[in-house]
């Protein structure tokens, strides 16, 4: 029996604790790319770069903050930080929206006109962000480190597998579930967000209803903006933040958008879920969790993992790609905000 | 019409000249040697964009994993030139092998019963799969101890399988039929469904291959990098030592040893001018061929076309697998100029989408246009460095020399150079969406 249970937390501690903070990570970005896909109708490439660009203005908040000697222990700064950033990037992308992607709206361009746009304007924010703040990494999770370290969980219970929870997982999760709270009440409640909806749905009929494409896209920007500095910002609080890691997110989260059905707000959220999990459960080292569970003649000898941890991006792709094969328009029926 | 045409003609030769131009100042106010470096790799991008120029100008489809195809061209290149290693290939290469057959065969089992199977509904992808991780498994049994062994050979030097110890110029063609048969597949599975699953299966599919590059020791010797690959044209030391050498760069009144490295630069120039022309030709010839119109007439209108009786889905994996076979070739020459193998040289960035940049700013679904993109955006991607350090010069003089900022911003400049293409790129898509040289529309009117 306490091989059990010891197993169970062998897996909660090494797949489903990391998971859900990292399933909650491409949620966020996930949904961020699906709302542009369903109102303004183009695969965002850069929203990898604005992940990271709300992440930068996080870092240069904390470090101003933390110079006034202001801190919110046992909490990160990162919290403090956070709206600032949120408004930066809301700020960034209505002048982007503005300068850049308003003209091709208008002119009602291909979707793959909109695509590389957004490339040149991954590119641009790449250049930007890496001239203010560099290549190197930069870690920012002051604070109380852990809720529970795997020694005193250890000794509380008893048991021979030690569960640890990161405060950057809980916060992440906590963050994450308040604010897709959010958003679905705001779609699904507000006018605005049915205004949403219905231009989503049928842009023509939305506009012959009255509602008024300006203020959609805006909202839309503003949601994106919101969504997007989240996610930077807790993934870098969680894993340190790298300016190219963010280019290499872009596969996942859209894995994960496609994967949901690209324009529902549910299946993105869902993907994500789905894209972190299967990662860590197709890249777990299975050797420990069976040696607890079977007759110690059997225990195997190998690490008993299906895929090395350096092909977890991989995951994410053949996920891609079977969803691709038996069901194009992902889990839950796509376009439907 | 007609003056039209001509002026047309003149410009481009204006544009070409203008670019021949800037190459020779940096040839007289630089060196030749950086002058050559710059031009070689120009041609290289060249090529490049006219297989990206083929696959977005001549059918609008959306490939963000050029990389991947470039890094494949230059597996292909390590592989077909570096020499066996035989003791890896003892100790493991038998089980390498066989771990490779099992995949045909598992491989050959699925795509039987798919083909049995179709018309039930999920089963058959069920079964597929069901086939296709069973031979996984089985050949991991096989395949882990081995990799093990080769690994474990010599790993200072060598710890990999080698490769065919063939002349380097074949592995031009064989980087182009590898980097055609992952296109394939991925054109198979994307193309027929929303334009930007090609995307974002492209881009997945470039960041796989450079993953696996980067881990599979015993197939590319990782992030340890194969050097020394051999060359298709003499080494520099025995030019050097080569009596009519010395004897004609005597003639020239050049230094021996600056001369050698020109003469190596220059035989690389001359066969990347050899195999850019003769795809120049090829695709000139193409697209100017029924075939040619037929695929324009599908880019700018699908429905049309497929009324038309066409195969909209299978012209567009055509030209897929050509373009990207394309830039397989590039890539291949690209490892051989450098001669060695190094899988983290290639970044999305440089590789894919600087790539876009040449195409649009050259002039998307005009050959010379995308060309002419290769060399400027190449050019301009080496010389945006004096322009950003020069920019943040400008920008920091109020600083005093001293402040830890005007370090900081110095020490990243060289990053200003993604913002600069980043900038190019839209305001070409904004304001000249069509390029430098547009494409020809002659038949129009």
């Amino acid at each position: 029996m306490i091989d059990i249970v010891n197993a169970i937390t062998l897996l909660a501690n090494y797949i489903i604790v990391p998971s859900l903070a990292y399933g909650s990570q491409l949620a966020l970005g996930a949904l961020g790319i699906t709302m542009v896909y369903a109102v303004l109708r183009f695969s965002n490439f850069a929203h990898g770069e604005i992940m990271s660009f709300g992440t930068m203005i996080s870092i240069f908040m904390i470090w101003l903050i933390q110079s006034l000697g202001i801190s919110i222990q046992p909490l990160p700064t990162a919290l403090l930080a956070l709206p600032f950033s949120i408004i930066a990037t809301i700020i960034l992308l209505l002048g982007l929206d503005k300068v850049v992607f308003r003209y091709y709206q208008n002119q009602r361009v291909q979707p793959v006109t909109f695509m590389i746009v957004s490339v040149g304007v991954m590119f641009f924010l790449a250049g930007l962000i890496r001239f203010f703040i560099g290549t190197s990494k930069k870690n920012f999770d002051d604070g109380e480190r852990f809720i529970i370290k795997a020694s005193e969980f250890k000794q509380i219970t008893g048991l021979a597998e030690g569960l640890s929870i990161r405060t950057t997982q809980a916060i992440t999760v906590i963050v994450t579930l308040l604010l897709v709270t959010y958003i679905f009440w705001f779609l699904n409640k507000t006018k605005t967000g049915k205004s949403m909806r219905a231009f989503s749905d049928n842009e023509d009929l939305a506009l012959l209803s009255g509602i008024k494409p300006n203020q959609v896209i805006v909202i839309t920007w503003v949601l994106v903006g919101i969504l997007a500095s989240v996610a930077g910002t807790l993934y870098g609080l969680d894993k340190g933040y790298k300016p190219f890691v963010y280019l290499q997110l872009v596969l996942p989260i859209f894995a994960a958008a496609i994967v949901g059905g690209v324009g529902n707000p549910l299946g993105a959220v869902l993907g994500g879920y789905i894209i972190a999990f299967s990662e860590a459960f197709i890249t777990f080292a299975y050797k420990r969790f069976l040696t607890y569970l079977v007759p110690e003649e059997w225990a195997p000898q190998g690490l008993v993992q299906m895929l090395s941890t350096e092909y977890k991006f991989a995951v994410s792709f053949v996920l891609l790609v079977i969803v691709l094969l038996i069901k194009p328009t992902g889990l839950f029926r796509g376009r439907t905000l | 019409m007609n003056t039209t045409f001509k002026n047309s003609k003149r410009q481009l030769a204006l544009i070409f000249l203008l670019m021949f131009g800037a190459l020779l100042i940096v040839g007289f106010f630089q060196s030749w040697n950086l002058m050559l470096a710059i031009l070689n790799l120009c041609l290289i991008s060249a090529i490049m964009s006219l297989g990206v120029n083929l696959q977005w100008g001549y059918a609008g489809l959306f490939n963000a994993g050029i990389m991947g195809f470039a890094a494949l061209g230059g597996l292909a290149a390590m592989l077909v030139a570096k020499a066996p290693v035989i003791g890896a290939w003892q100790a493991g290469g038998f089980s390498i092998l066989l771990g490779i057959f099992i995949w045909l065969i598992s491989g050959f089992i699925a795509f039987f019963l798919w083909k049995r199977l179709k018309g039930r509904g999920k089963r058959q992808f069920w079964y597929v799969l069901l086939i296709v991780g069973l031979g996984y498994i089985i050949s991991r049994f096989v395949l882990d101890p081995a990799i093990l062994r080769i690994e474990a050979f010599e790993p200072s030097s060598s710890g990999y399988l080698g490769g065919a110890g063939l002349p380097i110029l074949l592995s031009w063609a064989i980087g182009g039929l590898l980097a055609a048969s992952v296109a394939f597949v991925i054109g198979k599975i994307t193309l027929g469904l929303r334009s930007d699953y090609l995307a974002i299966a492209t881009l997945g599919i470039s960041e796989i291959v450079i993953f696996i590059f980067k881990n599979e020791d015993w197939l590319t010797r990782g992030v340890k990098n194969v050097t020394g690959i051999p060359r298709p044209v003499p080494y520099e030391i025995d030019l050097q030592s080569a009596i009519w050498f010395q004897n004609s760069s005597e003639l020239l009144g050049v230094g021996v040893i600056q001369a050698s490295g020109l003469f190596v630069k220059l035989c690389y120039t001359s066969l990347f001018l050899v195999v850019l022309l003769f795809l120049l030709w090829l695709c000139e010839r193409a697209l100017n061929s029924p075939w040619g119109r037929m695929m324009r007439a599908i880019r700018d209108n699908e429905i049309a076309a497929s009324a038309m009786g066409k195969n909209v889905t299978s012209r567009h994996l055509q030209i897929f697998v050509i373009g990207s076979a394309i830039v397989g070739i590039a890539g291949a020459m690209l490892v051989t100029l450098d001669g060695q193998f190094n899988p983290t040289i290639y970044h999305p960035l440089r590789f894919t989408f600087l790539i876009w940049v040449m195409v649009i700013v050259g002039g998307s679904g005009n050959n010379l246009g995308a060309i002419l993109g290769g060399f400027v955006v190449w050019f301009f991607w080496i010389e945006a460095e004096i322009i950003g350090n020069g920019l943040v010069y400008i920008l920091t003089f109020p600083l005093s020399e001293s402040s830890s900022l005007k370090a900081h911003f110095i020490s990243t400049a060289p990053q200003l150079r993604l913002l600069i293409m980043g900038l190019v790129l839209l305001l070409f898509l904004r304001f000249a969406p069509r390029g430098l040289i547009p494409e020809k529309t002659s038949n129009k009117l």
